[in-house]
């Protein structure tokens, strides 16, 4: 599966404060309406940015660090983020976006600047920078998770199996 | 090889001689979700078309973190978490019951060996007491509430020792927050943590649980502890099922290990805007103060309500401080009361507020203004964590923030703990 969009980077260590503020999660279980308010704090302007073609959150160390609030990974998706590339996840988060069908892929995202084109290539386990030509590889993530990101996340593989098929 | 606890729990409920880096499916012995992440888990077990879970004995959903209700979106969230208690079995936990970490142990709800998860990232708690808890999202929470499983990558194990002794006036949370300060917010990512050594055996079931409560802070799965002559005591008539007490093999293999000597400890104090970004009480110490905070799962009990009032006892909060208490949970306000720790409390010039979660989430009873300083028992000070992304957040142990709320600034508890 490749996908094909524009990097949008940010720095280490962005917690799920920064991704949706607490405050915001209490309001409703929208999550388009919620979305709007994706990295808010970091940026306001990553909604208008990124959704309307697409986008790939590129960030530093520890990304999604903090709580365990899946509106996360979903405010993400919903503002049309196709996956997020960094040196290195959270726990929750990175368990949070294979189970809601987010991809998360752990690379040297210190290769990648602000705004370059960028190919994902996620079963050969390749980023490809199309603005600079080069090739960031990465190690393709074990059979449970490509499973549950094949099914489009963990309620579809329900859906699809009537329970855990792994 | 030798196991560690966690190897040996995920060994037990997934039927494998399991090691650090499988991944394994597991029977859980409990669930639990809260007000923030039970309402997608419902919508989660919708969409997979379940409508029945897999025992409604072992859920359990808590309305704390914004109970009693602020808002009407709110309200109509807790709406849905009561219908589906009903419509399943599920145990509900309305509003005033407390906090769910405090809940879930203090109800023996989890004995020590189980396996549990719940849809809230403290659920790290109850490993203080033998549990391998961990928090996981709302979807993991409805597959689990599902089918009584889920799947889980075995974590490598980082043994933190703690040597020495506690000096008088420094608590669990200053060990907590000295190792936060050592290893980092990412220090034990993907991890479990052990914690051994003669301090935490000194500990009370209680305190320990401030330090379990924290794993997260510093990247981890779990924050494990054995079970003890005191762990036993502590469940004795508590759990509904009995205890399997899981201890580490004396060859187990540890992927990282750090020891911390509490007898050169003083109270520590995290400054804003992250966990790890702690100092020695004494470069805080004169930092001005609008509130003050105690409560939460990390230091809402018995406990810390009984310390807080020991230093306020006699004594007034300074008239420019708001200070806000939130008791754990019910029992621990019931227990609180009859020690008349609540009376000392509320002269001293305390808001007392419902067991929950009190202001540490931001979603009522006590967001902060711009530009103040609040002191806190909480587990986290992100920018925007109370409510207000341009308020400063401190965390210390609760005689940190009593002493604090006497003199107006952050001040160094120890003395008065003569
Ligand atoms: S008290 Fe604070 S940290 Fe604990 S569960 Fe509630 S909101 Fe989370």
């Amino acid at each position: 599966m490749e996908i094909r969009a524009t990097a949008f980077k940010y720095g280490d260590d962005i917690n799920t404060d920064y991704i949706i503020s607490g405050k915001y999660k209490f309001k409703s279980t929208d999550m388009e309406a919620m979305a709007v308010h994706a990295m808010e704090e970091l940026d306001p302007r990553y909604y208008e940015k990124v959704k309307p073609n697409g986008g790939f959150l590129v960030a530093g160390r520890n990304f999604g660090m903090g709580s365990s609030r899946e509106q996360a990974p979903l405010v993400l998706i919903h503002a049309n983020t196709k996956a997020v590339l960094a040196k290195s996840f959270a726990r929750i988060f990175f368990r949070n976006a294979i189970n809601t069908g987010l991809p998360v892929v752990e690379c040297d995202t210190d290769l990648v600047d602000d705004g370059d084109d960028l190919e994902l290539d996620l079963t050969a386990g390749v980023v490809r920078d199309i603005t600079k030509g080069t090739e960031i590889p990465f190690a393709p993530l074990p059979p449970v998770m490509a499973t549950l990101l094949a099914d489009g996340g963990l309620v579809e593989h329900f859906r699809k199996h009537g329970g855990f098929a792994l | 090889m030798g196991k560690t606890i966690a190897e040996k729990v995920f060994s037990a409920h997934s039927g494998t001689d399991a090691s650090a880096g499988d991944i394994v499916v597991a029977d859980v012995d409990f669930v639990m979700g809260q007000d923030g992440t039970s309402p997608l888990a419902i919508r989660a077990l919708e969409r997979m078309g379940v409508s029945e879970v897999f025992d409604p004995a072992r859920v359990a959903l808590v309305i704390d973190h914004s109970a009693p209700s602020p808002l009407e979106g709110v309200s109509a969230l807790h709406a849905q978490m009561r219908e589906f208690g009903k419509r399943t079995g599920a145990i509900l936990y309305d509003v005033g019951c407390g906090v769910c970490h405090q809940l879930v142990p203090e109800q023996g709800h989890v004995v020590p060996g189980d396996l549990m998860v719940g849809c809230d990232s403290h659920t790290c708690t109850y490993g203080a007491v033998n549990v391998f808890s961990t928090g996981v999202g709302s979807t993991d929470g409805a597959a689990a509430m599902a089918a009584g499983k889920l799947w889980f990558k075995v974590p490598e194990t980082y043994l933190v020792t703690y040597a020495g002794e506690l000096p008088a006036g420094v608590f669990s949370k200053d060990l907590v927050l000295a190792l936060a300060g050592r290893i980092g917010a990412d220090g034990a990512t993907y991890m479990a943590l052990e914690f051994d050594g003669p301090v935490i055996g000194a500990l009370s079931v209680e305190a320990r649980m401030t330090i379990s409560n924290m794993a997260i802070e510093v990247g981890a799965k779990a924050g494990l502890m054995r079970a003890d002559a005191k762990t036993l005591a502590w469940y004795a008539g508590r759990g509904t099922r009995a205890p399997r007490p899981v201890e580490p093999d004396a060859d187990a293999v540890y992927a990282r290990e750090v020891t911390i000597d509490a007898s050169a400890l003083g109270p520590q104090v995290a400054k804003p805007h992250s966990v790890d970004n702690v100092s020695p009480i004494e470069e805080v110490a004169g930092t001005p103060i609008a509130q003050g905070f105690v409560g939460t799962c990390t230091n809402g009990r018995l406990e810390d309500l009984a310390i807080a009032a020991s230093i306020l006892g006699g004594r007034k909060v300074h008239p420019d401080v708001r200070f806000i208490v939130a008791p754990a949970s019910r029992q621990v306000y019931l227990d609180a009361m009859a020690a008349g720790h609540i009376q000392t409390l509320v002269e001293a010039g305390a808001a007392v507020v419902t067991p929950g979660c009190g202001p540490c989430v931001g979603t009522h009873n006590g967001v902060p203004s711009d530009g103040e300083n609040v002191i806190s028992t909480a587990n986290r000070n992100f920018k925007g964590r109370m409510g207000n992304s341009n308020a400063f957040i401190y965390l210390g142990s609760p005689a940190t923030v009593a002493a604090s709320v006497i003199e107006g600034c952050i001040t160094d508890p120890r003395k008065y703990f003569g």
